[in-house]
């Protein structure tokens, strides 16, 4: 099926654009004109956007800005975000990788999706030409948004503070059976004084952990000390079922990966 | 449906070309311009036998549209031998049995030769990742990956 592609110089014009019946945005292409190739024909016409912001990475003062059409190579080797190399490199191989982006990976359905678990961890913001939301007020609205976002902002947690780890079959590329982060902040006397964790898999889109994240308050990084929290894990979870895995047997792995995680 | 206009650099040739709007660039490499080196194994962007390397970075054709190339510099690897002498990468392949039915040849090339551009000596590992997005049903991978372990040698024998 033939795909009409329009290219608009800003994001405005994008946007206008975008109002017509059966459009839809193109980052890399990866899902959508996979799509496409596999017969949807709910898409007719795709639309993007070569405004430079879009594509451009900030990070100053512990603040961090990432383009919308960012991909995740260029992540991966940005020398200010270390932090989030291990999680742009667990997205696909490399031809994947230089083609997915930021802004697609907040639309991707599980078990993709990997690098928004990690936004999710970090509290992002989405932008769009509407003004910014919260990651999670994002994920959750997400079928019904139509606006091109711009870019993502998060702060950096301190060296250390950021954690992630990606379970897949296929080594060393392959897709999630779970994915998890964690941004957890210690008090001096080692117990957690702040917890967000996020889970991938484990619905249809990322979510939080969010009995989890409480049982693991005023606790130490020890096995006893994290046994409440990941008793809690799978609270609320509603995992998807497809050919890497049942929702049953992620929901059994998920506190052996969290524990690994917070053990780590 | 109306034509677009595109015109990018193939294996060090200009090439222009009207294909329809939303033309996939692997559609339009190997049945318009009949560069049949990337091939379509699942156009679901899986087994990276359509990779080509656009503007020094391994893309899959099969999921690039063709307008988004336009004044890009593409290589594919019929554009790899020199007046009839394969490329070092090419001869490892057949001297290592790395090629059997030859159908996802040309993209584990395309990925190995991206990866020997940047990392001239790679580890095995960086071997194996780079040529993760591509699917192989014959060899077992041994052989490919011993393919470009002996490039890498070579390189560095050579750079020595
Ligand atoms: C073989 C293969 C392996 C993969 N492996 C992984 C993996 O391991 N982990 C993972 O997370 N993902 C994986 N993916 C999925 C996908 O590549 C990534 O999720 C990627 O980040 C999607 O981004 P994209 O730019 O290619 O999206 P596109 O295909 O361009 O778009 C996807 C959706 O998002 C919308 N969209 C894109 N950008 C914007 C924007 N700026 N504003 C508004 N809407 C937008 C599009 O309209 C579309 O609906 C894989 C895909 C393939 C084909
Ligand atoms: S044909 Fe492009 S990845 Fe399989
Ligand atoms: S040689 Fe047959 S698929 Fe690789």
């Amino acid at each position: 099926m033939a795909l009409a592609l329009q290219t608009f110089a800003t994001v405005k014009d994008a946007n206008a654009a975008l109002k017509a019946a059966g459009t839809r945005y193109l980052g890399g292409g990866t899902l959508v004109v996979r799509a496409a190739n596999e017969g949807d024909v709910s898409v007719s016409g795709l639309i993007r956007s070569t405004e430079p912001s879009l594509s451009t990475i900030a990070v100053a003062g512990g603040k961090v800005r990432i383009g919308a059409s960012v991909t995740m190579a260029a992540i991966a080797r940005h020398p200010d975000l270390g932090t989030l190399a291990k999680t742009a490199r667990a997205v696909g191989g490399p031809a994947i990788r230089n083609m997915a982006t930021v802004g697609g990976n907040l639309f991707a359905p599980a078990p993709y999706g990997d690098f928004a678990v990690a936004l999710l961890a970090l509290d992002a913001t989405v932008s769009t030409d509407d003004g910014e939301t919260p990651i999670e007020t994002f994920l959750a609205k997400r079928d019904g948004s139509r606006a091109i976002v711009t870019s993502v902002g998060f702060t950096l947690p301190p060296q250390g503070g950021f954690r992630f780890l990606k379970v897949s079959r296929v080594k060393p590329k392959g897709v999630s059976v779970l994915s998890i982060a964690t941004v957890l902040q210690q008090a001096p006397d080692g117990t957690v004084s702040s917890a967000r964790i996020a889970l991938g898999c484990m619905a249809d889109r990322p979510v939080r952990a969010s009995a989890a994240e409480k049982a693991l308050l005023g606790r130490m990084l020890t096995a006893d000390g994290i046994a409440p929290a990941l008793a809690a894990a799978s609270d609320g979870t509603s995992p998807i079922t497809d050919p890497i895995a049942s929702a049953w047997y992620r929901n059994e792995v998920l506190p052996v990966h969290l524990g690994r995680l917070l053990l780590a | 449906m109306a034509k677009v206009p595109v015109q990018f650099t193939l294996n060090g040739s200009e090439k222009a070309e009207f294909v329809d709007s939303g033309t996939t660039l692997l559609h339009a490499l190997r049945d318009k311009i009949g560069d049949t080196s990337p091939k379509g194994g699942c156009h679901q962007g899986s087994c990276g036998a359509c990779s080509v390397i656009i503007d020094g970075e391994l893309r899959l054709s099969c999921l690039t549209l063709a307008e988004t190339c336009d004044g890009a510099v593409i290589s594919t690897t019929s554009g790899l031998s020199d007046s009839g002498v394969l490329h070092p990468l090419q001869r490892a392949f057949l001297d290592t049995f790395a090629t059997q039915c030859g159908f996802c040849t040309p993209g584990m090339i395309m990925a190995a030769k991206v990866l020997l551009d940047h990392t001239p000596n790679p580890s095995r590992d960086e071997v194996v990742e780079a040529l993760s997005g591509n699917i192989c049903r014959c060899t077992g991978y041994e052989p490919i990956i011993q393919a470009v372990l002996t490039v890498a040698r070579s390189n560095s024998q050579n750079a020595a």
